[in-house]
């Protein structure tokens, strides 16, 4: 751990056309930390996320990221092979849906691979062994291994997304509801295994859901968000203990009670 | 030859062939390169040669010399059809004979003697595109070619070794041009790929109904992508041509009867023709009958003037 921030994001907003996505966010983030962005549906939060990851570029506002060699780099003033490079190597990016984030015409292997084979992996055997090393470490079995994700169920698709996102050993990951449309046990596996990857591989993360349960399980650190602005943030337990925000405090006496 | 006023010389009209030239002349600028170009109707259907006929028609003049082949054939319908096409719009001699060509012509194959200097091959594409069936997005591949992002060619290859324990690709075989491009060498099998490597001659690619084309210019770098543990390597065979008993040369399988025989022969006709004219016999060579059926062929591909 260093004393700089990993991620600094400062007065980020996004308008589609005079709609407001994200309005004025501001944060840092920093290594090994997982911030969760929580709202309801069109709050802003995935729009936030994909300017984040520079999948989408914002209005105004600017994000810097701290390189590998300790040099801040603005991300919106990069060029897109270098931002391209940064996505396939230094960063993941999880979606809800597992078919977006995965090809689901090759197999689990090579989804595996891929990312490897990008940045210049070109031994075979290599690269299978990797792929089979991450493959037990999202608890799918060995034999699944040239079986295309078609073939898979949800919760296992999701697993391949992670492991395919976190085998070049990346430092920040981006999670869009990676555990949106799972029941609720294979969700609380994924849960599971997602703490413990992100705790043994000191991930960075930015987690949007509208789970507050999950944001309680992953993060330490919690933003609210609320028509296209911050409502709300800081320590996860904090704002879900003792909101202070009456959106926050709507929001969290809304969760259903079993 | 009493009609070729009524068409404009090799078909296109003037403004047409400077176009392509200029593509041509781009791609041969960056090797490997998908130049886009406006591709015309050809009085043929797509799939059967239209850019490279395109392609031979910009660079044809009246003193060329010109083969056709298909899969390494000089008397299959489409060798047969274009080579009669530019007798009539052009006027051009025509031939067999590999080396005494100026332009070639191909589809499927690179001639078994090695193309020279002064000679242009002309390679019909039916898809240029190598990444196509990884990423079906054309605004996506381009930028990865752009960006030089070819990670996902050898997920391609990966996926071959994963299902069948080797590269089981055998045709249009990726390969890097100049260490830049990642180029679908058009349909030729993996065996005529190192024909490619520093060849002395010019190399054109043209894909009618895709609208690109791109080029090899001599002595460039062509190499077949592959795995450090798993090395590109060409198709062997493990019998000679059973008319010329030719070894190292790529061979067709030809059904004989339908009770399962079959004999392997040179997919060069041209080549196997000339090696039985020096007196090779293969096991299954009939003593006088070919060497007489091949002369009245070459006969009768004389330019009729």
């Amino acid at each position: 751990m260093t004393d700089e921030p990993l991620l600094r994001v400062s007065a980020l907003s996004k308008f589609y056309g005079s709609r407001v996505g994200c309005d004025n966010v501001s944060f840092d983030l920093w290594p090994g930390e997982v911030l969760a962005v929580v709202g309801e549906s069109g709050s802003g939060k995935t729009t936030l996320l994909n300017c984040l990851s520079t999948r989408l570029l914002p209005s105004s506002g600017t994000a810097s990221y701290r390189m590998r060699d300790g040099q801040f780099r603005e991300l919106y003033r990069m060029s897109e092979a270098e931002r391209r490079f940064l996505m396939r190597t230094d960063w993941g990016f999880v979606h809800q849906n597992p078919a977006d984030g995965l090809r689901m015409t090759v197999s689990a292997g090579a989804n595996v691979g891929e990312r490897l084979m990008a940045v210049g992996d070109r031994h075979y055997g290599k690269i299978r062994a990797t792929a089979v090393d991450w493959l037990s470490r999202v608890e799918i079995e060995q034999d699944r291994i040239d079986d295309e994700p078609r073939a898979f169920s949800g919760g296992m698709r999701q697993r391949l997304q992670i492991a395919r996102n976190l085998v070049t050993g990346p430092r920040l990951v981006f999670m869009d509801e990676p555990t949106g449309g799972l029941d609720v046990s294979v969700q609380a596996r994924l849960l599971d295994l997602l703490r413990g990857l992100v705790t043994d591989l000191g991930l960075a993360a930015v987690v949007v859901t509208h789970d507050l349960a999950v944001a309680r399980l992953l993060s330490q650190r919690m933003m609210v968000m609320k028509d296209g602005r911050v409502v709300e943030s800081g320590l996860t337990d904090r704002v879900l203990d003792d909101p202070r925000a009456p959106y926050t405090q709507l929001l969290v006496s809304s969760i259903l009670q079993v | 030859m009493t009609d070729i006023a009524t068409y404009n010389f090799a078909y296109l009209d003037e403004q047409t062939k400077r176009m392509i030239r200029r593509a041509i002349l781009k791609g041969i600028a960056i090797p490997g390169y998908q130049v886009p170009f406006a591709s015309r109707e050809m009085p043929m259907p797509y799939g059967w040669g239209t850019g490279g006929v395109q392609v031979t028609a910009s660079i044809i003049g009246p003193d060329d010399v010109l083969k056709v082949i298909d899969q390494g054939a000089d008397d299959t319908t489409n060798a047969v059809s274009i080579r009669a096409f530019f007798k009539k719009v052009a006027n051009v001699a025509v031939t067999t004979d590999t080396a005494s060509a100026t332009i070639i012509q191909t589809r499927h194959r690179i001639p078994e003697h090695p193309p020279t200097a002064g000679q242009v091959l002309v390679y019909q594409v039916p898809i240029p595109e190598p990444l196509r069936f990884l990423e079906p997005r054309e605004t996506e591949t381009r930028k990865m070619h752009a960006l030089e992002e070819y990670g996902l060619m050898h997920v391609k290859l990966y996926e071959d070794i994963a299902k069948h324990g080797r590269i089981a690709t055998t045709y249009a075989y990726p390969v890097k041009v100049e260490g830049r491009y990642v180029m679908d060498p058009s349909p030729t099998p993996k065996f005529d790929n190192p024909k490619m490597h520093r060849s002395p001659a010019l190399q054109l690619f043209g894909a009618g109904r895709e609208k690109r084309i791109y080029a090899v210019p001599p002595f460039t770098d062509v190499v077949s992508l592959d795995f450090e543990d798993h090395p590109f390597e060409v198709q062997t065979f493990d019998q000679p041509c059973a008319l010329c008993a030719a070894e190292n040369v790529y061979l067709d399988e030809v059904i004989l009867d339908d009770h399962g025989g079959h004999m392997f022969v040179c997919s060069d006709t041209d080549h196997c023709e000339k090696r039985r004219e020096e007196g090779h016999r293969g096991h299954l060579a009939p003593e006088t009958h070919f060497a007489s059926e091949a002369h009245s062929a070459s006969e009768e591909l004389e330019p009729a003037q």
